[in-house]
């Protein structure tokens, strides 16, 4: 498997580190209430086809990276910083 | 036997070798296989079930009968394919799986026992009594079921992994391969050539048939330099690409030195992963049997092999021979081996309208070889005809073509199934099954030369110009333009056993019963019978025994469906793949500053995570390691120790929002810390659970500089870097790891002010550098910082210095601290000091535990937000049932106490539901002279001065303890003031 | 007063040198990273056009101005080396020194890049790094920098990792090599 870090350009899996799905940026803001906590830290989909996750430049250039790509065929559709190139 | 004047290999170079001991002679450019039967041995392997005397099928990577030992003693390669092994001088083999010799095998009783070992014999006849299965059946079965052994030995030879790019791969180097290859090269484009064998042409190299008006192999050879000669096209012979994979990466297998005696410096063996942007798979097809009454006898082959063996080697399993098939590309091969002067005394066609192509042989349209016979050797073949009618003629060999399967086994590995074709009676691969890759030639359905050579031009080029480049077509040699017809036919009906499955030992009457027992699914008779599960994953044998399955259902291929072919396309060593990871490839060591004169003084190193960090320092008289940690301890605790602490995570932060981003990741405040001062800090998961602890020292207004815990080094790191990224992308402010700069170096004990001020080129007072202070200090000219922090519960500090000055100034305060009375101390010390402190490590924060667990809950501030806080609020990780971190000491002051051992009540049943709680951490505390432990226990902190029973089943051990606090030595924090 | 002194202990592992290629050790000098402030980047690198009359780097890139570089090295990240930092940079950016904390090792001879082929799953060859680009890539299981310069490719690692980069390297080295007599 390959990723194109949007830094460093195309890279093999494995300068790469899994984390999750993307939905984990959006924080619930303060105040929040405890359901809506927990359905964020512990709910997640888990489609057959395309999905957002998050992937951290852990060897590379220390970006975290959203990728949206296909669970099933495999395609990766496109990477994207977290947070946007504030500071490239 | 050897044919006069036939092959390509150079009969003046003449290489010894030996196959079970025996002495033999071949030529430079034979394989192992071909020289045995140019040497006249045609038996050469027993099967892996039956034991049944087995010859080459093949003349290549697709082999199953031919498997050997290769190579002597530590060296020795078990299950090398005899048809891919080149020979070299002195070369050693031995057949494998037969007791006590080839030719007398004793375990071929298992072949007459047949009747009660077919398909899912496993299943039905090891069923009882139960306990016999671990202890009779399964250690029997394996002693006469398999393969090759290792040698038990380490293995010597050296492997390597490695990396490629490129724009296009082709795989394969036969017709279609080259002119693909040259397309793209001529194009400009990066291209890798990869080709299993070592002498590209691939069918040209064992064919009769021009190219260009030259022979195929000079045709060859021409094309192979044209592509040497360019800049931008690597050539890898004896590399299989043994799989597909994502977003254009393959992995590919390469046999570096195999094929000699001695390979030096080099690595035997190679796996590649490359990565392509496009890729050509010309692997062109592999030919299949018909299966017919002891059709496993050796001198039974392939046609093609039979006719390979003939053009390029020069050798043939016997003089007499016979060719049976069911296509037009059987006469060929009676064609050729009649030219080159063997006494070709049949060609059978199963088609009743077939023609002789063969020239003047002795024909048999509509007829079938229905039975081999001779058991160590083929002696003579039974054809019958329509009617019935039989004959028996002897041969020595037989040439069987059931027609051909491209080789689409990569375009399978990302999931596509392929598509049947009826016209070509096999399976094609599917345009799009691998994105990028494009099939081209004998594997995408090209019948003749002519074709695979336009269809690897025209896909090369397409390739290259997909990518950008200017290619054109290049011109498309002369050669063969004649489609094979061919009538299938998968198996000859009758009695006896015809075999499938050659490695495996499958029959047609294995896979029909496993079809009469419901077995129908492709896969579960896959399962059942074991079709198609050996090393040569049943390249010769799953589109018959599909075929099969399919009439015995009475469905048609389609809707029978195909197995799925998975990587590797041929065996990898784990060698190979792993080539590189053992020893400090495994995982890289790291080495402080310290480590070498750690060493030197005789410390044992113990890994902390990559880290090795010094055990302890034992003195002259200390037999014991406790020995040498006891009097650490009381070093420390009474004059001064020196401990290397460079291991801990440092991580500098930089900005004006420093503090606000710290307030976010520590459960209590850091915007409030003055400069010049320290604080501690607990991080939470999001989860609500202890992530890591540490400190955090405000060195300047803008700077500061965080600890982590070794272990959680890496872990913290990557949650700044998520913090700030993803949530506090506005802060101004950033960090960057300093670990590996500084060195730095606890100094603790009642005597660490006065070791330091020897040693500073200014010395402090506890008015200006009073507990969990921090500053800027110089020694010996070089500046440095100074933290007053303390793990140990002494009056400590920690020192740092650029790492280039590390050694030198672990060096000087050891000396000083050895005037002083005391010395260097290591990880059993530091364990011990800090149990005694009840500090927690990760020993205690495992990942399961909360900010209440530890006690720690009101460091988790009420007064702002941080991470984890809202649901480490959660009601389930904040009850008082909750297991709580308390100290235990065993009542009797002697008893040890393991860590891993569970508490109960000290009284009542020990039973799983009884459990309270669990001993994390232990040692023996000098200070107070007894065992002491940190444990967690439910609702411990509500039970001190209570007794608990401490067991630990495992090393026999029960215990009454008091349950105290953790703090155990200097609970009021006194001596860290002084 | 004591008197620190300086080691690094790969001093004794290098060089080495096998087939075509060599392996030593360089100083880099004094190394800072320089991570400007949000929004601070191209004042940062007008800063340091002023100061050192080389600009911050773009993702793999490297400035230059003798004996001054400054790498790429990171997402918001360079190394300024050869020289100190000029302290004024730090109204733009955060300045954390980073000297003593890598090793530096420099990779000499045509085969270097099939030499890091086995170690590193980044394509090495001119054509893919030309001199002037870096990259942050893995050799081993080591996070390393890679500089193509005139000389040959500087691979930057944690100096704790010396012992071990030395080893692999030098190993991949000597099987490069020992191909090499196979022809």
């Amino acid at each position: 498997m390959r990723l194109s870090c949007p830094l460093c350009g195309e890279r093999d899996r494995r300068e790469f580190t899994y984390q999750g799905a993307a939905a984990m940026v959006d924080r619930p803001a303060p105040g929040a209430t405890t359901e809506q906590w927990s359905d964020w830290l512990h709910l997640r989909d888990n489609p057959a086809g395309r999905t957002r996750d998050l992937w951290y430049h852990e060897a590379g250039c220390g970006a975290w990276l959203v990728v949206e790509r296909d669970t099933v065929t495999h395609e990766i559709f496109g990477t994207a910083l977290v947070g946007g190139d504030h500071a490239d | 036997m050897r044919i006069d004047g036939m092959g390509r290999v150079d009969r003046a170079r003449v290489l010894g070798f030996t196959f079970d001991g025996r002495r033999y002679q071949g030529f430079a450019g034979d394989t192992l296989a071909s020289a045995l039967l140019g040497a006249g041995v045609r038996l050469m392997g027993r099967s892996f079930k039956y034991h049944r005397p087995r010859g080459p099928l093949t003349a290549g990577s697709a082999e199953p009968n031919a498997l050997v030992t290769v190579g002597r003693g530590a060296r020795a390669e078990p299950n090398t394919r005899a048809t891919m092994q080149e020979l070299y001088n002195g070369l050693a083999s031995v057949s494998q799986n037969r007791w006590p010799s080839l030719a007398l095998d004793l375990l071929s009783v298992n072949d007459l026992a047949a009747p009660f070992l077919g398909a899912g014999f496993y299943y039905k006849t090891f069923m009882w009594p139960k306990a016999f299965w671990e202890k009779v059946y399964e250690p029997v079965i394996r002693r006469a079921a398999g393969l090759g052994a290792l040698s038990g030995q380490p293995n010597p030879d050296r492997y390597e992994k490695a990396f490629a790019f490129c724009d296009v791969l082709v795989i394969g180097a036969g017709p279609a391969g080259l002119m693909a290859a040259l397309a793209a090269g001529q194009a400009g484009a990066q291209v890798i050539l990869c080709d299993e064998d070592a002498a590209p042409g691939g069918r040209l190299l064992a064919e009769a048939e021009a190219v260009d008006g030259r022979p195929g192999a000079d045709w060859t050879a021409a094309q192979w330099e044209a592509l040497r000669a360019m800049e931008n096209v690597r050539l890898m012979p004896r590399t299989t690409v043994t799989g597909a994979y994502d977003q254009g990466s393959y992995g590919a297998h390469e046999r570096v030195a195999q094929h000699l005696a001695d390979p030096g410096a080099a690595p035997v063996e190679c796996f590649w992963r490359i990565a392509a942007q496009r890729a050509v798979l010309c692997s062109g097809a592999l030919e299949r049997p018909i299966a017919f009454r002891d059709n496993d006898r050796p001198g039974v082959m392939l046609a093609g092999a039979l006719r390979g063996y003939a053009h390029r080697w020069g050798v043939a399993p016997g003089r007499r021979v016979a060719v049976f098939g069911n296509n037009d590309d059987a006469h060929r091969t009676a064609r050729d081996l009649a030219a080159a002067g063997l006494e070709v005394v049949a060609l059978v066609d199963s088609r009743h309208d077939a023609e002789n192509r063969a020239g003047d042989v002795p024909f048999f349209p509509g007829h079938v070889v229905s039975r081999a016979h001779g058991r160590r050797g083929l002696s003579a073949i039974e054809i019958r005809g329509a009617d019935g009618r039989r004959q028996r003629v002897a041969v020595e060999a037989l040439g069987v073509s059931g027609g051909w399967n491209p080789a689409l086994h990569l375009t399978c590995h990302l999931g596509a199934r392929p598509v049947w074709s009826e016209t070509l009676a096999a399976f094609l691969p599917r345009a799009d099954a691998v994105p990028g890759l494009r099939p081209a030639g004998a594997v995408a359905g090209a019948l003749s030369t002519t074709s695979c050579l336009r269809d690897g031009a025209e896909a090369g080029r397409a390739a290259a110009a997909d990518l950008g480049f200017a290619a054109v077509l290049p011109a498309i040699p002369e050669a063969e333009d004649a489609p094979g017809r061919l009538r299938r036919l998968w198996a000859v009906p009758g009695r006896g056993r015809a075999w499938l499955d050659f490695q495996n030992d499958v029959t047609v009457k294995d896979v029909k019963q496993a079809a009469a027992e419901n077995y129908a699914s492709v896969e579960h008779m896959k399962r059942y019978t074991t079709q198609g599960m050996a090393t040569d994953q049943g390249k010769s044998s799953n589109i018959g025994a599909l075929a099969i399955l399919a009439d015995a259902t009475g469905r048609d291929i389609p809707q029978t469906g195909t197995t799925t072919f998975r990587p590797p396309y041929s065996p990898v060593p784990i060698a190979a793949m792993g080539a590189g990871a053992q020893g400090q490839g495994f995982a890289p060591v790291r080495e402080t500053t310290s480590h070498a004169q750690s060493v030197a003084m005789g410390a044992p190193m113990v890994e902390a995570g990559l880290w090795y960090r010094p055990s302890y320092f034992p003195r002259a008289g200390e037999t014991t390691w406790r020995a040498a940690c006891d009097r650490e301890v009381a070093m420390v605790r009474g004059a001064v120790g020196i401990c290397d602490v460079s291991t801990l995570g440092k991580i500098e932060l930089v900005g004006p929002d420093v503090g606000a981003f710290l307030d976010v990741v520590y459960t209590n405040r850091f915007s409030t810390l003055k400069p010049g001062r320290v604080r501690y800090g607990l991080m939470l998961r999001e989860d609500g659970h202890v992530m890591d602890d540490g400190t955090t020292a405000r060195l300047e207004a803008d700077r500061w500089v965080m600890t982590t815990t070794t272990a959680a080094a890496g872990q913290v790191m990557r949650h700044l870097d998520w913090v700030q990224q993803a949530w506090a992308p506005g802060m101004d402010l950033r960090f960057v790891s300093v670990t590996e700069r500084w060195a730095q170096f606890a100094v603790a004990g009642p005597r660490s002010r006065e070791l330091l001020n020897g040693l500073l080129d200014a010395p402090i007072d506890d008015a200006g550098f009073p507990f969990m202070a921090c500053g800027p200090v110089s020694v010996g000219g070089v500046a440095g910082r100074l933290f007053r922090i303390s793990f140990s519960g002494e009056h400590a500090y920690e020192i740092a210095v650029p790492a280039r000055f590390g050694a030198s100034l672990f060096e000087a305060l050891v000396a000083r601290a050895e005037a002083l009375g005391g010395g260097a101390y290591g990880m059993e010390a530091l364990n011990v000091l800090r149990i005694e402190k009840g500090h927690v490590t990760h020993a205690e924060i495992h990942g399961r535990v909360t900010a209440f667990d530890i006690g720690f809950q009101r460091m988790i501030s009420p007064a702002k937000e941080c991470i984890g806080k809202a649901l480490a609020a959660r009601p389930g990780l904040v009850e008082e049932s909750r297991p709580q971190l308390v100290g235990l000491r065993p009542l009797d002051g002697q008893s040890p106490l393991p860590a891993g051992a569970h508490l109960f009540a000290a009284e009542g049943a020990v039973t799983p539901d009884t459990d309270l709680g669990y001993v994390t951490s232990t040692g023996y505390s000098p200070t107070l002279g007894l065992p002491l432990a940190l444990g967690f226990l439910a609702n411990g902190r509500a039970r001190h001065g209570e007794t608990v029973r401490l067991i630990d089943r495992l090393r026999g051990a029960e215990v009454a303890c008091e349950v105290t606090d953790p703090v155990a030595v200097d609970p009021d924090g006194g001596r860290l003031r002084g | 007063m004591v008197e620190l002194t300086a080691q690094t202990p790969w001093a004794a592992l290098l060089p080495v040198t096998a087939g075509a290629t060599g392996l030593s050790a360089w100083d880099p000098g004094p190394m800072t990273a320089l991570m400007p402030y949000r929004g601070r980047r191209a004042a940062l690198s007008e800063a340091m056009q002023a100061a050192h009359g080389l600009g911050f780097p773009d993702p793999g890139e490297v400035t230059a101005a003798p004996p001054l570089r400054c790498l790429w090295t990171g997402r918001g990240q360079a190394f300024l080396m050869g020289g100190p930092a000029d302290p004024g940079l730090s109204a733009q950016a955060a300045l954390v020194d980073q000297s003593d904390g890598w090793v530096a090792l420099r990779l000499e001879g045509e085969t270097a890049p099939e030499v890091l082929a086995r170690l590193v799953p980044v394509d090495l060859r001119p054509a893919a790094l030309p001199e002037g680009r870096t990259l942050r890539t893995l050799c081993g299981h080591m996070t390393v920098s890679i500089t193509r310069a005139p000389e040959g490719l500087e691979i930057l690692a944690f100096r704790s990792m010396a012992g071990t980069l030395v080893h692999e390297i030098a190993d991949a080295m000597r099987l490069v090599a020992g191909r090499a007599v196979l022809g």
